[in-house]
């Protein structure tokens, strides 16, 4: 009797599994490994598996190092993710290479796309044709150390608003040994880090120039407002002496051990300062200028459809793609991964305007800007060079300036190619 | 086993008709064989491949097309390249010598010492097993401004200015490959003390007993004996350097082989064009330029300390 309870239980789990087997249809859906972000997707997919019985959802991971490489290799062999993960920056080379494909209109409306996200989005726009969606983006702010403000007799609790008042904070906050060498910087200096999308996105534009023109395709900061942009930088070391670039070794580990009153990073940094405990930090909106002139640097990982997607697996892909770029998907990633809501209604609540933390970087977005990046590594390159050349070798900053314009032009053209 | 009895049994007189000699060498090929196919796929293949990928403009999503010797030019007249070129010679120009000068007289004087001989061999060999990747850290923190540099806090305790090391365009490189240097001593080590033990004691008991000095010992005996371990070792660390790479990336990974590319060396730019780039085309021609200049410097010294 028992024995035949079993045998009917084992042979209904097998009729069900291959039924379910027979009717689901899979996709597989790749992102480099970052444990939030994975957690963050294992909900999701959870999540529209039950909304959505017969499609089922296998999601693959691995190390950012390779992601590239992999995901190119794959989808070239025939293989790979349906729906994939990929910086906005990458879309030319994924276009290029005939990896993904374009949302189709009907499914996504443009008009709609546009209505409902931060312009950023624009980013994934080519021709006509959108070739992604995000499901969270990233900005910049002002991380300062309220022990240090407390410590120099500044207010804790009113962070710099414009870039005088930075400047006068870490001229309040910097502490020097009898020799003169900084044992705590009042603002860090880090090329390498984040710096060089503030400059690019942000000072130039302070400055009253534009980083790029002629949709990035052509360097646009070599004239006045380029050199008082790295003039200002530079002379945070060379003339104010408030940071030092390599102090620390880099500007967010300064930060993090106590020994920078003020330092600029994304909303990606919320989880490694988060586990602070020896001071209090808060964050505020990157300083305007004298005339009240605000930007800002946003980027985001896309998700897009690959070239292998067709018949049903793209109809299973493009309702994935749709509710992984839902408001109820952005919440979920805003709690588990803390990346902030790429559509304007679910990251502009009242709520999150007003949380102390996501709040300066969600003000951000309304006047963010997103460099079309062709090669965002060796363009960085040319950012730390160019200041290095001040720093280290005392090139004047407008040579160093022309020289580092040259060489970002000639990265673009290659890539145009 | 059974293969085997059915292969002779299908073949008949054919393998019974061989002699042993000959059975022998088959039996040895086929043995060598896993090895010479291993080695003729995983390493030649791709090494014919890149010379074919060095004339191509490939990045990975774009396929290739044929550009002739486009990527040669365009490398000749980089700046970036000759810079690279100069810090790889750099590299090897200081390191070679420099290492196997230290590491002979580290062998020379530890062959002498008979208290605690072993356990000072195995602390000279102790840099030698650890990852290229963990020293580099370790020397990075070193070599940090204060407060947390140790290096710096030592200078600035005893009053003399701090020193920018890895922060400095002349620095850098010699920073760089100190800790590169001081990794490969222990192996050098013990190859000379090998080379050393195995010049026969009778030729110094001859030469103590004709009266001949302790330097003219050195030069005239242990020296020419040691020529072949110095050939080995000269080689080596010469391949060695030109090839160095772990020890750049990771003591500066915010700026690869910066400052200002002051501490770059060609691997590294390999390394950048092909995997951050993704020209590969461009980067299989500097890799068949690394191949060319590798092959050079190799059949040089061969050639320059092969005994006549």
């Amino acid at each position: 009797m028992r024995f035949g309870h079993m045998l009917a239980s084992v042979a209904l789990g097998f009729a069900t599994l291959a039924s379910t087997g027979a009717k689901a249809v899979e996709i597989e859906y790749w992102q480099y490994v970052f444990d939030t972000r994975v957690k963050a997707m294992n909900q999701l997919i959870t999540k529209f598996q039950e909304a959505n019985p017969d499609i089922k959802v296998k999601q693959t991971t691995f190390p950012y190092a390779d992601y590239q490489t992999k995901v190119a290799a794959a989808i070239l062999a025939g293989q790979g993710p349906d729906v994939v993960q990929l910086f906005y920056g990458w879309t030319d080379n994924f276009i290029a290479g005939k990896m993904i494909r374009p949302l189709r209109a009907e499914a996504f409306p443009s008009a709609e796309i546009e209505r409902d996200f931060f312009p950023i989005v624009s980013a994934m726009k080519r021709g006509n044709d959108y070739y992604g969606l995000p499901t969270a983006v990233r900005s910049l702010a002002l991380f300062y150390n309220k022990k240090a403000f407390k410590d120099a007799g500044l207010d804790p609790n009113n962070p710099p608003k414009t870039i005088d008042e930075l400047v006068a904070a870490a001229e309040k906050t910097v502490k020097r040994d009898g020799s003169g060498n900084i044992v705590s910087a009042g603002m860090t200096l880090d090329m390498g880090g984040q710096d060089h999308q503030w400059w690019r996105e942000v000072l130039i534009r302070q400055f009253g120039g534009v980083p790029y023109t002629e949709n990035d395709t052509k360097v646009g900061y070599n004239d006045e407002a380029g050199l008082k942009a790295l003039t200002f930088y530079t002379d945070l070391q060379k003339k104010l002496k408030v940071g030092q670039a390599g102090f620390m070794d880099e500007g967010q580990a300064a930060f993090r051990a106590g020994l920078a009153a003020m330092t600029i990073d994304g909303t990606f940094r919320l989880g490694s300062f988060g586990t602070i405990k020896a001071f209090e930090w808060g964050v505020t909106e990157l300083p305007a200028n004298a005339q009240g002139v605000r930007s800002n640097y946003a980027s985001y990982f896309a998700n897009a459809i690959t070239t292998k997607a067709e018949g049903e697996k793209l109809a299973a892909a493009e309702k994935f793609l749709k509710y992984v770029s839902s408001p109820e998907a952005m919440k979920v990633w805003l709690e588990v991964v803390g990346e902030l809501p790429a559509r304007r209604t679910a990251a502009l609540t009242p709520e999150n305007i007003s949380h102390p933390i996501y709040g300066p970087f969600l003000k951000g977005l309304e006047y963010s800007h997103t460099t079309l990046f062709k090669d965002e590594a060796a363009q960085r390159q040319v950012a730390i060079d160019m200041a290095n050349r001040v720093l280290i070798g005392g090139e004047d900053p407008r040579t160093s300036l022309a020289k580092a314009a040259e060489a970002e032009q000639a990265i673009i053209d290659r890539a145009k190619r | 086993m059974s293969a085997v009895a059915h292969r002779e049994a299908a073949r008949g007189g054919l393998w019974s008709r061989r002699s042993l000699g000959q059975k022998q060498v088959i039996w040895a090929w086929s043995f060598l064989a896993v090895p010479l196919v291993f080695y003729v796929v995983i390493r030649f293949w791709p090494t014919f491949q890149a010379f074919y990928l060095s004339v191509t403009d490939w990045t990975i999503t774009k396929p290739a097309a044929f550009v002739g010797l486009e990527n040669y030019g365009r490398l000749l007249g980089d700046p970036l390249f000759w810079q690279v070129f100069r810090n790889t010679f750099l590299y090897l120009i200081l390191g070679t010598p420099i290492s196997l000068l230290i590491s002979f007289v580290v062998a020379y004087y530890l062959d002498r010492v008979r208290f605690m001989h072993s356990f000072i061999r195995a602390l000279y060999f102790l840099p030698f097993l650890t990852t290229a990747a963990a020293m580099a850290w370790v020397w990075r923190w070193f070599y940090q401004p204060v407060p947390i540099g140790v290096i710096n806090d030592v200078l600035s305790s005893l009053g003399i200015p701090q020193q920018p090391f890895l922060r400095s365009t002349t620095q850098a490189l010699p920073a760089v490959l100190a800790p590169a240097v001081w990794a490969g001593l222990g192996f050098q080590i013990i190859i000379f003390l090998a080379g050393l033990r195995a010049i026969p004691v009778t030729y110094y008991e001859a030469a103590r007993i004709d009266g001949l000095p302790e330097g003219a010992i050195l030069r005239k005996i242990t020296l020419p004996l040691l020529k072949p371990t110095l050939v080995f070792l000269v080689v080596f660390s010469s391949i060695g350097f030109l090839r160095i790479f772990d020890q750049v990336y990771n003591i500066n990974t915010n700026d690869p082989g910066g400052p200002l590319n002051s501490t770059k060396p060609l691997v590294l730019m390999i390394y950048q064009t092909a995997f951050s780039s993704y020209e590969m085309g461009y980067a299989a021609a500097q890799t068949v330029v690394l191949f060319v200049i590798l092959l050079v410097i190799s059949l040089v010294q061969l050639r320059l300390m092969r005994d006549r």
